[in-house]
């Protein structure tokens, strides 16, 4: 995700700024806080105020080598040390490197009696100090406010205050103030007022049981921020915001193509399967396979040597590594060798940002070539709409980042069946939407499945009917009734139907043939009649013919020509 | 209260105080805070005191221990409790009240 910032920007001066380090923040600051200024962070109780000005400046440290001092108004060292140290921030290693100073500002309103004039010159001497000492580019104030609680003179306070900001200023280090949220305004004590280069505020808010923390970017002088209430964590690894969308749609695009795991569905796309790192979203009602066709994918993908991740919200491992055994699909040799890794959980277990963090997080682990989210309408549960549709749009922009194909189901509930709308309406962001429906003919239903679209090739337009057999899923042959594709029963009539005229028009034909050849045989016998009686009518002419040259010869040559005439009749009738 | 001053007054009275000024160089407010506690403590804790004025810019160290912001902090180490009084000092009633000096003051 680090690219972005490279791309993210023309390269124009701009504002010096001091990357955070923090997940994501310095992708919606761009770049991180204005480098040498003051940052004000306000937020209520519990929102990692502390927190972020201690990871700023460990970050810091570590990634950037800026030292830095934290000035702690409300902890001690050591209580923040302690509170850190689950984070894997050692700050007490941190201090004996030199390269951090912990400076616990104690103010005890009962200790203290003012008389006359004063100035907090003493606490610009300490931070200079401490500054100066260990060479520091970063300073936190954590919480400043704590000096209103201290000294009851405001009007030298405000005025001190306005001071250090400027002293801080001047020295040179980015300063991160926290500051508790006051009623109608950003801070208690209207801190806003004295630091005008950024402003960040960090929210917890409770909206159906269910906590979300955002930051959102109040003010940003000088520079161009995302001005949305970025959702974060505070995770085992620190603070992560996670920016609603990854910023740009330049993502590179893979002509590789990955098989759907079911050879008749693959001859439904115009080139043979789904592109590698593209998204397919299955949709469908109760029951229709959506879960076995995701599974038959993962399989895919595992037999062709990739990598599968698969998140299941309603399953776990072992029951779908059994289920899918009963449809053929043998998961378990994946999971031994470690090509396949199952996740399991309940959605409600997490919050939602929660549960993409720790997609995230796997998927950073695992490095899959494919993941699979079985269903992604279950995390609805857990949070609103907009929320889900959010969440899953930057899940999809992760995945397509990294060229990682992706397989969503969603259930689809009956009512919004007809309008082919998914709930979390992401219909928009996938590439391939596969629907599987029931098909309810009379008195049972029957499978379907269809391509809804397929981006960027030519796809069937037909409704399969296929059936879950113990060796997978099969899609049946199209059978096109009067009225249209017939499944089901209907297939079976149809088909009788079909053998039945196929046989009629058999019989017909043999029927036919035996006509004919009964009339060859009547033909063959007139003809022999024919020939019968030709032959006795011959026989008797000849007889006559010859009684009558008899009676010539007998006669001397008195009828030579009828004689002639009769030889010529006879040979013409033999000629017959 | 009048058992309270009989119990303290006799250690007071023993004790020698240790009071630390912190300055910030030779700044008006310093040097009047400076000028007013010596005024003070001359008339109320004369020969049972120590006086240590702190210079912060030459010595910005010593200011986190005695958890110093504002500048002039006076601190009364000894007798314990630790006590503060921030300012120039020049309200001689909340000086002695701040430091507890009333009890030697009845006297």
């Amino acid at each position: 995700m680090q690219d972005f910032n490279a791309t993210s920007h023309p390269s124009l001066p701009q504002l010096p700024k001091a990357p955070t380090g923090i997940d994501g923040l310095d992708e919606i600051t761009e770049g991180g806080l204005p480098r040498g200024r003051p940052t004000l962070v306000c937020g209520s109780a519990g929102c990692g105020k502390t927190l972020m000005g201690v990871e700023f400046l460990v970050r810091g440290i570590l990634e950037y080598d800026e030292p830095g001092v934290l000035m702690a108004f409300e902890e001690t060292a050591e209580e923040l040390t302690a509170n850190v140290t689950s984070l894997g921030f050692d700050l007490t290693g941190l201090q004996a490197a030199g390269k951090l100073r912990i400076d616990h500002v104690h103010i005890d309103r009962s200790e203290i009696e003012e008389t006359g004039e004063y100035d907090l010159e003493g606490l610009f001497i300490r931070l200079g100090y401490a500054i100066d000492s260990i060479g520091a580019k970063r300073v936190v104030l954590d919480t400043i406010e704590s000096l209103f609680s201290g000294f009851p003179n405001q009007a030298v306070l405000r005025s001190e205050i306005r001071r250090l900001f400027r002293w801080l200023k001047d020295k040179g280090v980015t300063t991160v103030i926290t500051a508790e949220r006051g009623d109608g305004s950003l801070t208690r004590q209207g801190l806003e007022e004295y630091v005008s280069d950024c402003v960040i505020l960090l929210d917890n808010r409770v909206i159906d049981q269910i906590t979300t923390r955002r930051l959102r970017i109040v003010k940003y002088r000088g520079s161009t921020h995302g001005t949305n209430e970025y959702p974060y964590l505070i995770t085992q690894e620190g603070i992560s915001v996670l920016p609603v969308t990854s910023l740009l749609l330049n993502h590179e695009v893979s002509n590789e193509l990955v098989s759907t795991g079911v050879p008749a569905l693959d001859d439904m796309f115009g080139l043979k399967g789904f592109y590698k790192g593209s998204s397919i979203l299955v949709t469908g009602t109760a029951g229709t396979a959506k879960t076995t066709l995701a599974a038959g994918f993962a399989n895919e993908v595992c037999e062709k040597g990739g990598r599968c991740l698969f998140f299941a919200f309603e399953e776990s491992p072992q029951q779908l590594v059994r289920n899918m055994n009963s449809v053929g699909i043998r998961l378990a040799p994946w999971i031994e060798n470690g090509q396949l890794q199952i996740e399991a959980s309940r959605p409600t277990l997490n919050g939602l940002e929660k549960h993409l963090v720790s997609i995230h997080k796997q998927v950073s682990e695992h490095k899959p070539d494919a993941v699979v989210i079985d269903p992604i309408s279950n995390l609805i549960t857990v949070g609103n709409i907009s929320e889900v549709r959010s969440m899953l749009t930057r899940l999809i922009d992760f995945l397509k980042v990294n060229n990682i194909t992706a397989m969503f189901t969603s259930l689809l509930s009956a009512r919004n069946e007809r309008q082919e709308m998914t709930e979390e309406g992401v219909s928009s962001l996938v590439d391939t939407w596969i629907s599987v429906r029931d098909l309810e003919g009379v008195g049972e239903r029957n499978r379907g499945i269809s391509i809804l679209k397929a981006r960027g090739m030519a796809h069937s337009n037909q409704v399969r009917e296929f059936i879950v057999t113990n060796h997978g899923i099969q899609l049946l042959d199209v059978v096109i009734g009067p009225t249209g594709i017939v499944t089901g029963a209907s297939r079976l009539t149809q088909q009788l139907q079909e053998q039945a005229q196929a046989r009629a028009a058999r019989l017909e034909l043999e029927r036919k043939d035996r006509e004919l050849a009964r009339k060859r045989l009547v033909l063959e016998a007139t003809i022999a009649n024919l020939r019968t009686e030709f032959e006795s009518v011959e026989e008797e002419l000849r007889q006559i013919s010859h009684e009558e040259q008899s009676r010539l010869r007998s006669g001397n040559g008195k009828h030579q020509p009828a004689d002639a005439a009769e030889g010529e009749h006879t040979s013409a009738s033999a000629d017959q | 209260m009048n058992t309270d001053v009989a119990t303290t007054a006799p250690t007071m009275e023993e004790e020698t105080w240790e009071l630390r000024l912190y300055v910030a160089g030779q700044t008006t407010k310093s040097v009047t805070a400076l000028a007013n506690l010596k005024k003070y403590c001359e008339e109320y804790l004369k020969g049972r005191y120590q006086l240590e004025v702190i210079d912060l810019l030459v010595h910005p160290q010593l200011a986190a221990g005695d958890q110093i912001l504002a500048i002039p902090t006076l601190v009364r180490k000894v007798p314990v409790p630790i006590r503060k009084i921030i300012g120039d000092l020049s309200n001689q009633e909340r000086v002695l009240v701040g430091l507890d000096i009333r009890a030697v003051d009845a006297k």
